[in-house]
């Protein structure tokens, strides 16, 4: 007999239906209730903050895009605009500039606790050298964002730049002239910039930090080097699950008068 | 279970969807070439069509499906119950993960190269640049420092403002001689200032400011890093690692033309006797002689 469904159950159909089709609720269950060593540490959260101040930089920047012109006549006024004209501008911006050093700050601190920890060793180096390129990449970001406001400082900050890649051994000429996009700064050396820092960059850093996240997931988390417990003390079998109905809510349970 | 060995029927060989091809081809074609194309190609289109919808209807040219014959893993025949000798050597599957990778090899390369090209290429190509009107030689006098600041690509805009010290050093055996220092620091590239007072009066001329030094500076020096330069723009202090960069020039109908930039590692005596120990046009914070010139060997094209 078709009994009715508890709002419990009708609330969890949808999901039941995604996840039949997509494993994506279990893949989500996987990823946040795995199990982690019982003595983590609080440092150990400073890699989803550096995540964080990630995800703030690509929302407030992609916001930004909205408004800001990277031509060398507009762009200026349009920071102008945005900082003192739009509803809120001023706060996004400020986000965005002050984030950008958050974001490198947490992203040294991670490093250090990570290095501290040992949890660079094996199995993790590839871990550690994937960090080492997102931590250039943060930098890149860095270094090609702060020619947008077009004023003096990033200006003559950008020519300095590209002259110091410029003094790189053999290659280093050529580098410069590709940033530059010419033998001097031009207009496109703005646009080039511009494209390089919200499109090249970020794409690459989404992709890496898949990979950053996935590796930490596959391999687990490290005890602090303080800790009591011997490497793989864990259980190594699963636990035993109670039987399923749908792919994600436990069996209902038969009340007394059945 | 679906039983085993089913043979579905299945159309046999047939020409006439070849030749409804061609008509929807050609209809096609037509939309775009000529409305008489359109026609023949329906006409085409519905004649093989119709053939081919007639067959269908008559089950004539049914046949039956081939049995296939199930492949095994290993690529070996089954034959009596026995496997067959030897794998082959060089087997379906390998070449098909072969020419799968070397065809999308292949095609990436075709797509990804000229846009790549795109990305890198043009900032090394036409970066020549032109030479450049700076007015009348007579608005340089004679043994003063003048400041020039100019488009040097107007159509770029501001952007691409450059400023040169040119100093008219009087003719030398009847030919004109100027001193053209270019104030982009040997360092990294920041502007380097006079030292004397750079007064505000100044001429015009097109895109060209031209800004007398009433008092000839004791030289130039770079408010970034604190380089400076003697007044024929030797380092005498700080980072730089050459002498500042020069101008080459041209005077045509009385009028003083800047040409291409040039490099310099330093300068022997002054004025119109200068020996100026010149080099390719490098970017700041390159050694242009000396054992450091060996890191750049080849620059690229300006």
């Amino acid at each position: 007999m078709a009994s009715r469904p508890t709002p419990y159950e009708r609330i969890m159909y949808p999901v039941d239906w995604l996840e039949e089709r997509s494993g994506l609720v279990g893949g989500l269950r996987y990823f946040l209730f795995r199990k982690v060593p019982a003595d983590t540490n609080w440092f150990q959260t400073l890699g989803s903050a550096t995540l964080t101040a990630f995800i703030v930089q690509a929302l407030t920047g992609s916001i930004l895009a909205m408004y800001y012109k990277p031509e060398p006549q507009q762009a200026y006024s349009s920071i102008t605009h945005i900082t003192n004209d739009i509803w809120a501008g001023w706060l996004v911006r400020g986000m965005h500039r002050w984030g950008a050093s958050v974001f490198i700050i947490l992203m040294f601190l991670h490093m250090g606790r990570v290095f501290l920890f040992g949890a660079y060793k094996y199995p993790r180096e590839l871990n550690w050298i994937i960090g080492v390129l997102l931590l250039a990449l943060g930098l890149a970001e860095g270094f090609t964002g702060y020619l947008l406001p077009w004023d003096q400082t990033s200006y003559w900050a950008t020519v300095v730049g590209i002259n110091i890649n410029g003094t790189a051994p053999f290659l280093g000429p050529f580098l410069a002239q590709f940033l530059q996009g010419g033998t001097y700064i031009n207009p496109d050396t703005l646009s080039r910039f511009y494209a390089i820092h919200m499109l090249l960059l970020p794409g690459a850093i989404f992709a890496l930090i898949g990979l950053h996240l996935y590796l930490v997931v596959r391999l687990g988390v490290t005890s602090p080097p303080w800790s009591k417990h011997p490497a793989g003390s864990g259980p190594t079998t699963p636990e035993p699950q109670p039987p399923r109905t749908g792919l994600t809510r436990p069996a209902p349970r038969r009340s007394a008068r059945g | 279970m679906e039983p085993r060995h089913e043979h579905p029927h299945v159309p046999g060989p047939s020409i006439w969807p070849v030749g409804f091809a061609v008509g929807v081809v050609a209809l096609l074609v037509g939309f775009v070439v000529n409305w008489a194309i359109v026609v023949v190609g329906a006409l085409i289109a519905a004649a093989f069509g119709f053939l081919w919808v007639r067959d269908l209807a008559r089950r004539r040219g049914l046949t039956k499906a081939p049995a296939v014959e199930p492949e095994r893993r290993d690529g070996r025949a089954e034959t009596d119950g026995r496997l067959a000798p030897s794998p082959p050597t060089y087997g379906r599957s390998a070449f098909l993960e072969l020419s799968t990778l070397g065809l999308g090899g292949v095609i990436g390369a075709l797509v990804s190269l000229p846009v790549f090209g795109f990305m890198i290429l043009p900032a090394f190509l036409k970066q020549k640049a032109g030479s450049h009107d700076l007015g009348p030689v007579t608005d340089y006098p004679e043994g003063e420092f003048v400041v020039a600041t100019f488009m040097s690509r107007p159509e770029q805009g501001k952007v691409s403002r450059r400023t040169a010290f040119v100093r008219n050093n009087g003719p030398v055996n009847g030919r004109p001689s100027f001193t053209i220092i270019s104030n982009h620091c040997a360092h990294l590239g920041c502007p380097v200032q006079p030292n004397t007072a750079v007064p505000a009066a100044h001429k015009e001329y097109q895109d060209v400011t031209l800004t007398a030094l009433p008092t000839p500076p004791s030289g130039f020096s770079c408010p970034c890093h604190g380089g400076a330069y003697d007044i024929e723009g030797n380092r005498i202090a700080g980072p730089p690692v050459r002498a500042l960069d020069r101008y080459a020039f041209s005077i045509r109908n009385g009028h003083l033309y800047l040409e291409a930039p040039f490099s310099v590692s330093h300068v022997d005596g002054s004025g119109s006797t200068a020996e100026i120990h010149k080099f390719p046009f490098a970017f700041p914070g390159e050694h242009v002689s000396g054992a450091e010139a060996w890191l750049y060997p080849i620059q690229p094209p300006h």
